[in-house]
């Protein structure tokens, strides 16, 4: 063993009921490296950061920890804490009415009392050593959400911090937060600590990792440096299949379907968005694109009666139609798969059947109860459709990984057979596997002749599936590519704007 | 970052907390409600025995008032607070009555430890039942209100008055003050008068404030109302923290009865009645959220004498009914709930507004911070 190897995880193995979460995994962290540790959902990365850190108790296998005689076992995340273990996770766990200096402090000082003066002035020199933007006075919930994560981090590290584990925390950042994010990584790498970064996200883990160990389902696939492996490599070693299945989706451009529009909206306008024209016909998969913030899922939002609908006149199947909720909207056939899933998409304590019956029960109103038996079948006959992964119909969605719950919620509208389905972000933050199921399903819906308006964050997601593109940017629409312009040069040009 | 940079952040001067603007509000309006008191009202309003008086008459309500800040800040409701006050004032005056010690001191100070005893009592059972058995606060402390009400009246039906002598002489003795007081018609100089019940309220202001600043617990108390899961996640020891709050909260609630007594020397079934109400009235217009996290005792204490001030302004103005003042409690309860949600929709607004600011390529600005 060498001497810069501060934690050795070897045979680690934990069994749920009727589940192998982690089958013999053995993971190596160096002294001063950024480790991603990358892998599908339900791979295991979770189980095994876990397991790590005493959430859960490993039925196999042995911990090291540099600095510590012997195998180490870990009981609470507390412990974990004493061998120099932290973690910072995706949602924030601080206090937001709490200042910066008493996050960073409460809950690990001796003694009764607060010093204020002392604390504050300790959290100011760790903040400005780590160049993190944040003031020790300030109250916290009034710091942009990348300084709440740094300050996590900040707190994460100034106990004796060996191994700092980061859960996925880039999720919630755009692109200037996650650079000074890595910045404050790097700082930390020069100083020693060993990172293990977890993240879905592929061109991070280039940006800013060392080594790279993969998960899949709960085996341990290798531990790589990154410089030895290529983006399409990892991919690969990650859904353990040959990209064909991606490449084979089709690649080139499809025509936009004749015939009436289904859904047209002029100067449509919300709460949210400015007034836009739009119009979507039987079979059509539009989508519209931007950066974040150019006001995409703004103007789907207005679509459906999301956000409370200031003007403009909508037609639905050539009849002029009032929606203004989003009940209007299920009831003349849309259907709106919501970009933030935990927030507005799940109902995260009940059942995935529940969880699938939910739309359709609202269309036919409360006085219509649907049979036990009857969404016991319908429950049944989508996870086999869609191939959700969950122990029963009866398992809290909350317990599903992100991709099956996203398909949960594709199912809650599928059942409802709408005619216009809205996808917002509906790969955003799943594994690569999901991803490619749900952009078949897309298309394979449009051939049954569903019109439906896909937005993606990854251009080639939507140039693998749409028709046409609608290109946002600063919350106004300002192009429609269809036909040969649809490559990824031109969308970028159109979002970027200017001649060239 | 430059050095430069940092030490020009160092000395920029902090946004206001919510819990600090709402304190701020709410002490700001006790003073206009004083001032405009003054110039209209005139009389008593005129002379600093008006204050004392404040004091003297709801030294109770504002110790109660500031149990409930503390439960309310670590995200809990304590509705048995009158309740504990009824009880006890009833139970040490039957106990003062009844006694056959000899020494005045020895059953004075028996008759304190059985109000604090009583109120501990009510806050270990309350506190174990809501953090370790995680019931919820308000049906635990519905049920303890209903409880003291009911021994309250087994004590006794009948009211009943003090009459051991030593604590009628306790419940006379005032601090008097000759610079503070005013020359009568017949030219006696008549002292500022302070009881004893209002200087001991002061001081739980004043301890209340210290213990949640500067005490562990306190500052516990702040991120267990915060966010409980963020809580536990930094270390704190939740459940503990619960149940100490609830402790403080009931210790206070004796003492406030023991104050209560020493103001009107009298048990009765009713004594307090609804004081709970007011006391919670008192913190929310302070600036404590029910919601928890955010609230301080200092305005705990101006919310309760902007209370005690409606009901002085009414009593001395022809409108002297019960009504009006149930109902000007009631607005002003109102407005300061309407007014907390504004003020802090706004100030969320305005991060939020930020954080979309932010996203933006080109805006390049510090993290803070709104008006």
């Amino acid at each position: 063993m060498q001497n810069d190897i501060v934690l050795t995880m070897r045979g680690i193995c934990k069994y749920f009921p009727g589940v192998r979460a982690l089958n013999n995994v053995d993971f190596t962290l160096r002294k001063g490296t950024i480790h991603a540790l990358m892998g599908e959902n339900g791979a295991g990365k979770s189980t095994l950061i876990k397991v790590l850190t005493g959430v859960y108790p490993m039925d196999e296998g042995e911990i090291r920890i540099d600095g510590v005689e012997g195998a180490i076992s870990i009981r609470s995340p507390q412990e974990a804490q004493t061998y120099g273990i932290s973690t910072v996770y995706q949602e924030i766990t601080l206090c937001p009415n709490l200042t910066v200096a008493e996050n960073m402090f409460i809950g690990r000082t001796a003694g009764k009392g607060v010093d204020w003066k002392a604390m504050e002035k300790k959290a100011g020199e760790l903040l400005d050593n780590l160049g993190i933007p944040a003031r020790p006075r300030q109250q916290l919930g009034s710091c942009s959400l990348a300084v709440q994560q740094m300050v996590a981090i900040a707190r994460a590290v100034d106990t004796d911090c060996k191994v700092l584990i980061l859960d996925e925390p880039t999720s919630s950042l755009d692109d200037k937060e996650v650079e000074m994010l890595f910045g404050l990584m790097r700082e930390l790498k020069s100083r020693g600590v060993g990172i293990i970064f977890v993240t879905h996200f592929l061109e991070q883990v280039y940006a800013v990792s060392d080594q790279i160990t993969v998960l899949r389902n709960g085996e341990l696939v290798g531990q790589f440096d990154v410089k030895d492996l290529p983006q399409v490599k990892l991919v690969e070693k990650m859904i353990g299949k040959d990209l064909e299945d991606l490449s084979g989706i089709k690649n080139t451009a499809r025509a936009v379907p004749d015939g009436e529009a289904f859904y047209a909206a002029e100067d449509l306008s919300s709460s949210e968005s400015r007034p836009f024209d739009f119009h979507i016909a039987r079979g059509e998969v539009n989508g519209f694109t931007g950066l974040l913030g150019s006001g995409r899922s703004e103007s789907v939002r207005a679509i459906f009666g999301a956000d409370p609908v200031t003007g403009g006149t909508v037609t639905v199947d050539g009849k002029h139609v009032k929606i203004t909720k989003p009940l209007d909207a299920m009831k003349h056939g849309i259907g709106y798969l919501p970009e933030d899933r935990k927030r507005d998409g799940i109902i995260a304590d009940l059942s995935v059947r529940e969880n699938i019956i939910l739309a359709l029960q609202v269309i036919k109103g409360m006085n219509h109860p649907i049979s036990r038996a009857k969404t016991e079948a319908f429950a049944d006959e989508y996870i086999k459709a869609l191939n959700i992964k969950t122990a029963s119909p009866e398992t809290p969605i909350k317990s599903l990984s992100g991709g099956n719950q996203q398909k949960v919620i594709l199912a809650r509208w599928l059942l409802t057979h709408p005619q216009y389905l809205i996808l917002d972000e509906p790969t955003r933050g799943i594994d690569v596997g999901t991803k490619t199921e749900i952009q078949k399903l897309v298309l394979k819906l449009a051939e049954e002749g569903m019109s439906i308006t896909f937005i993606s964050s990854e251009i080639e997601e939507m140039l693998r599936t749409c028709s046409r593109l609608i290109v946002m940017r600063d919350r106004k629409i300002v192009g429609e590519l269809t036909g040969e312009e649809l490559t990824q040069e031109h969308v970028m040009k159109t979002i970027a704007g200017g001649e060239q | 970052m430059s050095d430069n940079k940092q030490r020009v952040r160092r000395l920029q001067r902090e946004p206001l907390t919510d819990a600090q603007m709402l304190m701020i509000i709410s002490i700001g309006i006790f003073a206009a409600m004083y001032l405009a008191a003054m110039f209209t009202l005139k009389g008593g309003f005129l002379k600093p025995q008006m204050i004392f008086d404040l004091l003297n008459d709801n030294a109770a309500l504002i110790i109660i008032a500031c149990s409930l800040t503390v439960v309310m800040i670590g995200g809990g409701i304590n509705i048995s607070v009158g309740g504990v006050i009824g009880l006890t004032v009833m139970s040490c005056a039957l106990f003062l009555n009844g006694t056959t010690i000899e020494s005045s001191f020895t059953s004075i100070a028996l008759t304190f430890l059985l109000a604090l005893g009583i109120g501990l009592a009510f806050g270990l059972v309350e506190g174990f039942l809501v953090s370790y058995l995680e019931i919820q606060p308000f049906i635990v402390t519905l049920a303890g209100m209903f409880l003291a009400r009911g021994l309250t009246t087994i004590l006794s039906v009948n009211p009943v008055k003090v009459t051991h002598e030593a604590f009628l002489a306790l419940v006379k003795t005032k601090l008097k003050i000759s610079w503070l007081g005013y020359t009568a018609q017949n030219g006696n100089l008549i002292p500022a008068k302070i009881e004893i019940g209002a200087i001991i309220a002061v001081l739980v202001v004043i301890l209340m404030a210290l213990m949640l600043r500067y005490s562990k617990l306190g500052r516990h108390i702040y991120a267990v109302g915060g966010n409980q899961q963020s809580a536990l996640m930094l270390g704190i020891n939740v459940k503990s923290t619960i149940f100490w709050s609830y402790v403080i909260s009931g210790l206070l609630a004796g003492l406030a009865g023991f104050v209560f007594l020493m103001h009107k020397p009298a048990g009765n079934a009713s004594v307090a009645m609804r004081g709970e109400m007011d006391a919670i009235a008192s913190s929310i217009i302070g600036g404590t959220l029910l919601t928890g996290g955010v609230g301080n005792v200092i305005g705990t204490f101006f919310g309760a004498m902007i209370l005690a001030t409606i009901q002085k302004i009414i009593a001395l103005s022809p409108l002297n009914a019960s009504w009006w003042q149930e109902m000007a409690n009631g607005a002003m309860l109102g407005f300061f709930i309407i007014l907390q949600s504004v003020v802090l929709s706004a100030r969320s607004k305005g991060r939020i507004k930020l954080r979309n600011k932010q996203r933006k390529p080109a805006a390049e600005e510090s993290p803070t911070q709104v008006k």
